[in-house]
């Protein structure tokens, strides 16, 4: 993280630069949370048929996409939400949101970045998101090699532009908004959405099937290393808008994509829904990376306000010798419901899921993975750490399932959670189930609170409480902060530190 | 709805079965028994809580036949120990093979006796054990048991009491009750061992005093067809100590679950079972430890060594309730599957409302460790023979919570002669 001018002060001996951008960073409070002034064009309150068709019209869908969308809608009439997750919220009026927002200024779809918006532009600039194709991601500008990032910024209901598009083209590489592939590559669309995440997989992900307005889509040919890091930068800005993203993609046979995405939106008194899907398809020796830095608002020491997250992503591993990777460090949203999985169908498939799960305040947390092994020879790990502070509740749950033709496999499970304070709660709900005995499975879970000694020491070194707090649990996380690509990383360890702010003493 | 209603209908279909008992000193506790499970209704196979185990044999009006079943000429379990004998034909106890329950030093009365000291025992802690998870199958036997003994432990009692439930009717359909009360500082062996009757329903609520040591070591029968379900509510006073051992062999269905509430400071709770299944085997542990004042420990062993299509269950959960500091809670859930068909199922939780604690669980499933055969093969040891020596030091973790050591003992031995019998 860079510093700013005015923020700059003068170092103490013998504490280096990196202590005090640690302290820094937990001095700011949610970072995201301004608003952009911007004229904004919604589609009438609540949810009917006639508000599914809109959306569908505004995207200019084919008619298969619309009844696609309807047939989840009259699904998702007859669906009740679930209710088993350790999750405390009050019940959400589904017709009292807006499902379609949408900048006046791109009433007219811009041709290019250059005719994008400005104010758009300046808020994804202010984000740290720089939708220019000669900037390169904040973080990385000291590195040897820069690394280029494809961007595609979603605000509110539709994406305001893709970056590196014509670059990607040339090795081959499709990225660019869902809806746009609706139009352009209707083909692919229509093979693979739904085929991960059925339209009647879930309550949200069946909401979303409905009334999904954008997202990314990828599509990696075969034997293609896609050049660059994808991202999606998702922004809610809108007030009583939800966001309804849908992500798919493809990883055609030895395919590689590292992909990351973004969130963050403004802070305001009354709750946001975000629903999103992602669906990944992988075959024969393919691989993805799918990154995720989740800073949606996350409410107020109240608990007022923070954004409401349903989100189901699965990583369907078909081919065989394919292997997906999830990487989450989750710090914002109230409330987060959230369990990326991995189908480990093809043969010595890999499956693996590295997740922080940070709540502080009222945030609740009910996040964790699944691994269904049907193939032979398929590994999967997962290693979770949950940190509670404040009042808040973080809950790990997951499922490891060992088909009984999956002989052979392999998993390993690791999941601590961290106490700061006696007045939240951690909690670790495993399933494991193993139908075969070549397999073998193993699950540990540990809860601790923060090591006085570990505290100790540090404080003896010259920090506060809070420095230390922050020192040792980035410790704690090391291992999944590791798994992040580099831009990530660095983001994800100041968050860290950030979300914890104010949980001490 | 619709599923709700199922469920309220089975209750309704199940009591319309039983001669319920009528008035007496207990009536008070029946009756709310009655009621909790009027409002729950029976569990189905669509509730979280038998998501691994399907309860509808230990629901329907009536059960399925079990053939009775000839131990041969293996000496009946605790023969060596010196105890007390209570013996429960099919449900119903049968003072003429019985011993003196007094030689036991301890009080002792009947269920079916009127007026006495358990009045304000009796059902209280199944009541409490009903939330947060709904336990249906315990309400019901609060309501409908006219059987089971009522301990009362003063001191330190003389002797072990063991209950001993022989299974002589093909399609016995048993309900058992029983209460122990441990007063400060007592100290009580409960020895129980039998395959029951065709279908049985078990409830002990056990109080442990300030102080008070309790030990329990069962033995489930072995390869017969019964079904069951048991449950054991404790409650534990301030340094109190309690711990259950259960051993079971075979039984086509088997539901044990243990609700344990620690609720004196420094008191300990150790649970643990060693579960061989071969073939068309069921076995289901579910623990649910709730620490609720300082300094506790809790421990949950559990190990299963399954074969020939044999599912082996663990639902597991430690919880710590906010303030609760110092708490050291640890859960071990193991099996071995000794081939492709056999199943084990794992639900090992954790819920923790206090930072200041030491909280870990450990899960594990897979085959017997080939290098550990090849290296005792390598010494000469026969495969068969290696198997076993295996199989018993997996569940030697589960067996050692077992203090007395001639009790241990007569445990190692029973496993070891069902491993000789199920070797091939």
């Amino acid at each position: 993280m860079a510093l700013e001018a005015e923020d700059q002060i003068e170092l103490r001996e013998g504490v280096d630069r990196e202590t005090i951008e640690t302290v820094q960073a937990m001095a700011g409070k949610y970072k995201h949370g301004w608003e952009t002034e911007i004229e904004t064009e919604y589609a009438p309150k609540g949810l009917n048929e006639g508000i599914v068709r809109l959306i569908s019209e505004k995207n200019g869908e084919p008619q298969w996409m619309l009844d696609w969308r309807l047939a989840a809608f009259k699904r998702w009439q007859q669906m009740e939400e679930p209710r088993w997750a350790m999750l405390n919220y009050p019940e959400i009026d589904y017709q009292d949101q807006y499902y379609y927002a949408k900048p006046k200024s791109m009433a007219v779809k811009p041709k290019s970045l250059d005719e994008v918006d400005p104010k758009l532009l300046a808020t994804y600039a202010k984000l740290g998101i720089p939708l220019k194709e000669q900037m390169l991601l904040a973080g990385v500008e000291g590195s040897d090699e820069p690394r280029k990032v494809a961007v595609d910024a979603v605000f509110d209901s539709v994406s305001v532009g893709t970056t590196f598009k014509e670059e990607l083209k040339k090795a081959g590489v499709i990225f660019c908004s869902i809806s746009e592939a609706v139009r352009e590559h209707p083909e692919l669309v229509q093979k693979y959405l739904g085929s991960v995440v059925p339209q009647s997989d879930n309550f949200f992900a069946t909401l979303n099937s409905a009334v999904f307005s954008d997202g990314s889509f990828v599509y990696v040919p075969e034997g293609t290393r896609c050049p660059m890091e994808l991202s999606t930068y998702f922004r809610i800005n809108a007030e009583n808008t939800g966001q309804f993203e849908r992500t798919l993609i493809i990883a055609e046979k030895g395919a590689y994509v590292s992909y990351l995405e973004g969130c963050t939106a403004p802070k305001r008194d009354t709750h946001q829904l975000h629903a999103a899907v992602v669906e990944i398809v992988i075959l024969d020796d393919a691989e993805v990376k799918y990154s995720t830095v989740q800073n949606w608002y996350p409410g107020d020491e109240e608990g007022r306000g923070g954004i409401y997250n349903f989100v189901t992503k699965r990583a369907d591993c078909r081919g065989a010798r394919s292997k997906v990777m999830w990487t989450q460090v989750e710090t914002g949203s109230a409330i987060t419901w959230k369990y990326p999985s991995c189908i480990l169908r093809g043969d010595d498939s890999q499956g693996e899921f590295y997740s922080i799960a940070i709540a502080n305040n009222a945030q609740q947390a009910d996040t964790g993975t699944k691994m269904v092994h049907l193939g032979k020879n398929t590994k999967s790990r997962i290693v979770s750490k949950g940190i509670s502070a404040g009042r808040a509740q973080n809950t790990y749950r997951g499922l490891v399932s060992m088909h009984p033709k999956a002989t052979n496999s392999r998993n390993y499970t690791q999941c601590d959670s961290l106490l700061i304070g006696d007045k939240c709660g951690a909690h670790t709900v495993p399933y494991i189930e193993v139908k075969n005995n070549s397999s073998r499975v193993e699950h540990e879970a540990t809860t601790s609170k923060v090591d006085d000694d570990q505290l100790f020491y540090c404080r003896s070194r010259g920090m506060d409480e809070e420095e230390a707090v922050a020192l040792v649990v980035n410790g704690f996380c090391k291992e999944v902060l590791q798994a992040l690509p580099m831009e990530f990383a660095m983001e994800a360890q100041s968050l860290v530190a950030i979300s914890l702010e104010g949980s001490v003493g | 709805m619709a599923l709700a209603q199922a469920k309220l209908d089975a209750a309704e279909a199940r009591l319309a079965g039983l001669d319920l008992p009528k008035g007496g000193w207990s009536a008070a506790a029946r009756a709310d028994a009655l009621a909790r499970l009027r409002a729950m209704g029976l569990p189905g196979k669509r509730d979280e809580y038998w998501r691994y185990t399907d309860p509808s044999t230990l629901t329907t009006a009536s059960p399925a036949g079990a053939a009775l079943f000839d131990a041969g000429d293996e000496a009946p379990l605790f023969d060596g120990i010196d105890r007390v004998k209570l013996v429960f034909v099919d449900g119903v106890f049968d003072a003429a093979q019985s011993d003196d329950p007094a030689a036991a030093g301890v009080e002792f009365l009947s269920l079916a006796k009127d007026i006495h000291w358990a009045k304000g025992l009796y059902g209280v802690l199944e009541a409490r054990g009903q939330t947060p998870v709904e336990r249906p199958l315990a309400a019901l036997n609060t309501a409908a048991a006219s059987e089971g003994v009522l301990i009362h432990v003063t001191g330190s009692a003389a002797k072990p009491v063991n209950l001993i439930y022989l299974h002589q009717n093909e399609t016995s359909d048993a309900i058992l009750h029983h209460v122990i009360k441990l007063d400060a500082g007592a100290e009580f062996t409960l020895l129980e061992n039998g395959p029951a009757a065709a279908r049985f329903n078990k409830v002990l609520e056990v109080e442990v005093g300030d102080g008070a040591r309790f030990h329990h070591i069962r033995a489930q029968g072995r390869d017969h067809e019964r079904r069951a379900v048991t449950h054991i509510f404790a409650r534990l006073g301030a340094e109190s100590l309690f711990k259950s051992f259960t051993l079971t062999a075979n039984g086509v269905l088997t539901r044990n679950e243990a609700i344990i509430e620690l609720t004196g400071d420094d008191a300990k709770a150790h649970v643990a079972g060693a579960a061989v299944g071969d073939g068309d085997f069921h076995h289901d542990d579910t623990v649910f430890v709730t620490h609720a004042a300082l300094r506790c420990e809790s421990r949950q062993v559990f190990k299963k060594v399954l074969k020939n299509g044999a599912v082996g269950v663990f639902q597991g959960k430690i919880l710590v309730k906010q303030g609760a500091q110092k708490t050291d809670g640890y859960q071990i859930s193991q099996s071995l599957l000794l081939d492709e068909a056999s199943q084990f199922l794992a639900k090992p939780e954790l819920e923790i409302y206090a930072d200041d604690v030491k909280c870990s669980h450990g899960s594990t499933s897979g085959a017997i460790d080939e290098t550990a055969l090849y290296y005792l093969r390598s010494r000469g040891v026969p495969l068969r023979q290696a198997q076993s020596l295996l199989v018993l030091a997996f569940l030697a973790e589960a067996i050692a919570e077992i203090e007395d050591e001639a009790i241990a003992e007569d445990i190692r031995q029973r496993l070891e002669n069902w491993l000789a019998r199920h070797e091939s």
